[in-house]
């Protein structure tokens, strides 16, 4: 394909509908940014209101409690872009702790080598679900369900009804500790930080995460557009899989506790995180850092709510409350973005003036992801 | 370009995530040194308890909470409770966090897990709080004290006397636990496969299963055993939400008066069930006694009366004096046998 094809030519404006506003406004009028520009409200009146919570603790628990969610959210919210959802993860978590507790009580291998075994139990468990979805063809939700009962199945089996807790300190200690000696960030932050710039590189940054976006919009035109979509998904799958091994590695040594009941429902914490994150769980839609946003708010707003000692259930209330209202947003942002275009730009030939405008809307919306 | 420009938008908003994380940290840390001064002065004044039961909406530890609370403001303390709503040690240790955070005076906890809860525990230790642990105990270097409501081999052998009696001493029994990792529940379980090996030969223990102290998940155990064991003669259920949703499901089926059923229960929960026949008997300690305890254990920690030692004694209000015995276990008493002749004259 020659360049000059595809080079802008000289002169001409822009009228696509993703261009049609400036670049601030795009940047800033996004879900996205909705959830950043919350969460740093409620971390500014937290500083301000809530008592403890400039202590130095806060952040470096705040790490610790989400991080699980932090490490799941990323292939997640690939997964659900995809227009598929994966609801075997926790399970896997649970899994892979077993693992790891039993090759090092009962097999007597380091914990280097049974949490390398775990992960690789996680990336076939994490195929398993790969090949039925994108071979196979089956919906991700039913396969999911059926495997999100397996794999705890098999974790419970193996361990039945006793914990391994005998972990040696040196690996327990190095869960917990710290980047540097009194700081707020514990090591797990690395290999978050780690994979989060993976993630983001695959998802925002390459042909593959461009191809994960067309399948979500529609996977049979992005077979014809040369994405291998079947190869996607089950990439997709294996990487969910893999990472929540690694999670079930450091839930084992955080706790110093390996239990097949460990992490149970953290499926739906993740989904929660990755929604509130502004990802349509119709798929074609979301981004990475509205994710990572996602699930910070969520740990900060259970942390200062557990600071004033409201109850589990409160804390429960108020982070629903949330999801359901920044999934409502987005109709509503549509709603007032169609208003908008059909008042402003009404000559405009992009602009639908038609029932399709929502429609519009949402196409429009979509290509600015790209 | 339409790329390049989707790539700086990207670009400058993880930026703004992260900076956003560092700065929120940053302040975090300097505001941190600062308060750490004026938080010891303020532990000293007045005494802050916070109650973490196993969960929360457990009708067992709304009853030592209460009794907790009004013994701590009995002596002017401030009183929380807190608590997760699932029985798992990993939802317990945010609480455990945020205790040390707050830098309250002592942390009353019912554990779900010996070990798991123990480094969460020891840094809320060093940050200057002290560690009660009641019902239900962690390994005993995690904790400053350990108020036990009765000694395990009175509670394991009191159930098996108690179902012994009412079968006759003969005929398959199963037991409806609460979570499988429970401290105390496994202890029990263990000592009355003892119990019943040695000192009931007819008795056959077939079945355990656990109903993880969920209402329905109990109701839903109890079912599953009476269909897979038909000979069923008696239940053992140690927990007192298993033995009411167990007795709710007797009470409604078949088996009602046929298949015997005791373990702990509190009477509020049993009333009907012992009054309708479907429970002869069954036993507990009173769980209010044992948060009263509890927290008159923790102001003698934090006043520093006692430090946890074997042989320290101290006051418990109405309930008397107390010594702390081996491994800084306070026992509070014999678990007490509940019938049709004496439930009236209790209401918890």
């Amino acid at each position: 394909m020659s360049t000059s094809i595809l080079s802008r030519p000289e002169g001409t404006t822009r009228s696509y509908p993703a261009y049609s506003r400036p670049l601030w406004r795009r940047a800033l009028f996004t879900r996205e940014f909705a959830v950043i520009a919350l969460l740093v409200a409620v971390i500014f009146y937290s500083n301000n209101n809530v008592e403890f919570f400039d202590g130095p603790l806060t952040f470096y628990y705040l790490f610790l409690d989400i991080a699980p969610i932090l490490l799941i959210a990323l292939p997640m919210t690939m997964v659900i872009i995809t227009g598929e959802i994966d609801l075997s993860v926790a399970s896997v978590v649970g899994l892979s702790s077993v693992l790891v507790g039993q090759l090092h009580a009962d097999a007597g291998l380091s914990i280097p080598v049974a949490g390398l075994i775990a992960l690789l139990v996680g990336a076939l468990c994490g195929a398993f679900n790969g090949f039925l979805v994108a071979y196979v063809g089956l919906p991700s939700l039913a396969v999911t369900i059926g495997t999100l009962a397996l794999y705890r199945g098999i974790a419970v089996g193996l361990l039945g009804t006793k914990a391994v807790t005998d972990f040696p300190e040196k690996w327990t200690d190095l869960a917990k500790e710290r980047i540097v000696e009194g700081s707020s960030y514990p090591m797990i932050l690395v290999p978050f930080l780690v994979l989060a710039v993976l993630f983001v590189w695959m998802l925002h940054f390459s042909t593959f995460g461009r191809g994960v976006f067309e399948i979500g919009l529609n996977d049979e035109a992005a077979h014809f557009t040369g994405v291998n979509v079947a190869r996607t998904k089950f990439l997709l799958f294996v990487m969910a899989g893999v990472v929540s091994a690694f999670v079930g590695i450091y839930y084992t040594l955080r706790f110093g506790s390996a239990r097949g009941d460990n992490a149970t429902g953290l499926e739906l914490q993740v989904i929660a995180a990755v929604l509130l994150g502004g990802v349509s769980i119709f798929g074609g839609r979301g981004a990475l850092h509205g994710v990572i946003a996602g699930v910070l708010l969520i740990g900060v707003i259970s942390s200062a709510m557990r600071l004033e000692n409201y109850t589990v259930n409160k804390i429960n209330i108020v982070i629903g409350t949330l999801l359901v209202l920044s999934v409502i947003s987005t109709t509503l942002l549509s709603w007032i973005k169609g208003l908008w275009s059909r008042r402003g730009r009404g000559s405009s030939p992009t602009s639908s003036e038609t029932g399709q405008d929502r429609q519009a809307v949402a196409a429009q919306e979509s290509t600015n992801e790209r | 370009m339409k790329l390049r420009n989707r790539r700086i938008s990207a670009l400058a908003a993880v930026t703004l995530v992260a900076g956003l994380a560092l700065t929120a940290c940053g302040s975090s840390d300097s505001g941190g040194g600062s308060d750490g001064g004026s938080d010891g002065g303020s532990a000293g004044g007045d005494i802050s308890v916070t109650f973490l039961p196993k969960n929360l909406g457990n009708p067992y530890f709304d009853i030592s909470d209460a009794a907790g609370k009004a013994a701590v403001e009995s002596f002017g303390g401030t009183f929380e409770e807190v608590g997760p709503d699932a029985a798992s040690p990993d939802a317990q240790v945010p609480f455990i966090n945020t205790a040390a955070q707050q830098g309250v005076s002592a942390l009353v906890v019912s554990a779900n897990d010996p070990e798991a809860l123990c480094d969460a525990l020891n840094e809320a230790s060093e940050a200057g709080t002290k560690i009660v642990t009641f019902d239900s105990d962690t390994n005993p270097d995690c904790r400053d004290l350990y108020i036990q409501a009765a000694t395990t081999e009175g509670i394991a052998k009191k159930q098996v006397d108690l179902i012994a009696e009412q079968i006759g001493d003969a005929g398959e029994v199963a037991i409806l636990s609460a979570a499988a990792n429970a401290t105390n529940q496994n202890a029990w379980i263990d000592l009355m496969k003892k119990d019943i090996a040695e000192n009931h030969p007819n008795i056959k223990l077939v079945d355990t299963v656990y109903g993880d102290d969920d209402d329905q998940t109990s109701f839903d155990k109890t079912a599953a055993l009476l269909s897979a064991h038909p000979n069923l003669k008696g239940i053992i259920s140690p927990t007192t939400v298993g033995i009411a949703a167990a007795a709710r499901y007797l009470s409604t089926s078949d088996a009602k008066g046929k298949v015997a059923l005791t373990g702990l229960g509190t009477p509020n929960q049993m009333r009907d069930y012992v009054k309708d026949g479907t429970v002869t008997a069954f036993a507990l300690w009173n769980p209010g006694d044992l948060g009263t305890l509890a927290a008159f254990a923790a102001k003698a920690l934090v006043d520093g009366t006692i430090k946890g030692d074997e042989g320290d004694s101290f006051d418990a209000g109405e309930l008397g004096s107390f010594k702390v015995g081996a491994d800084s276990v306070v026992l509070l008493g014999e678990p007490f046998t509940y019938d049709k002749s004496n439930i009236d004259d209790f209401d918890f």
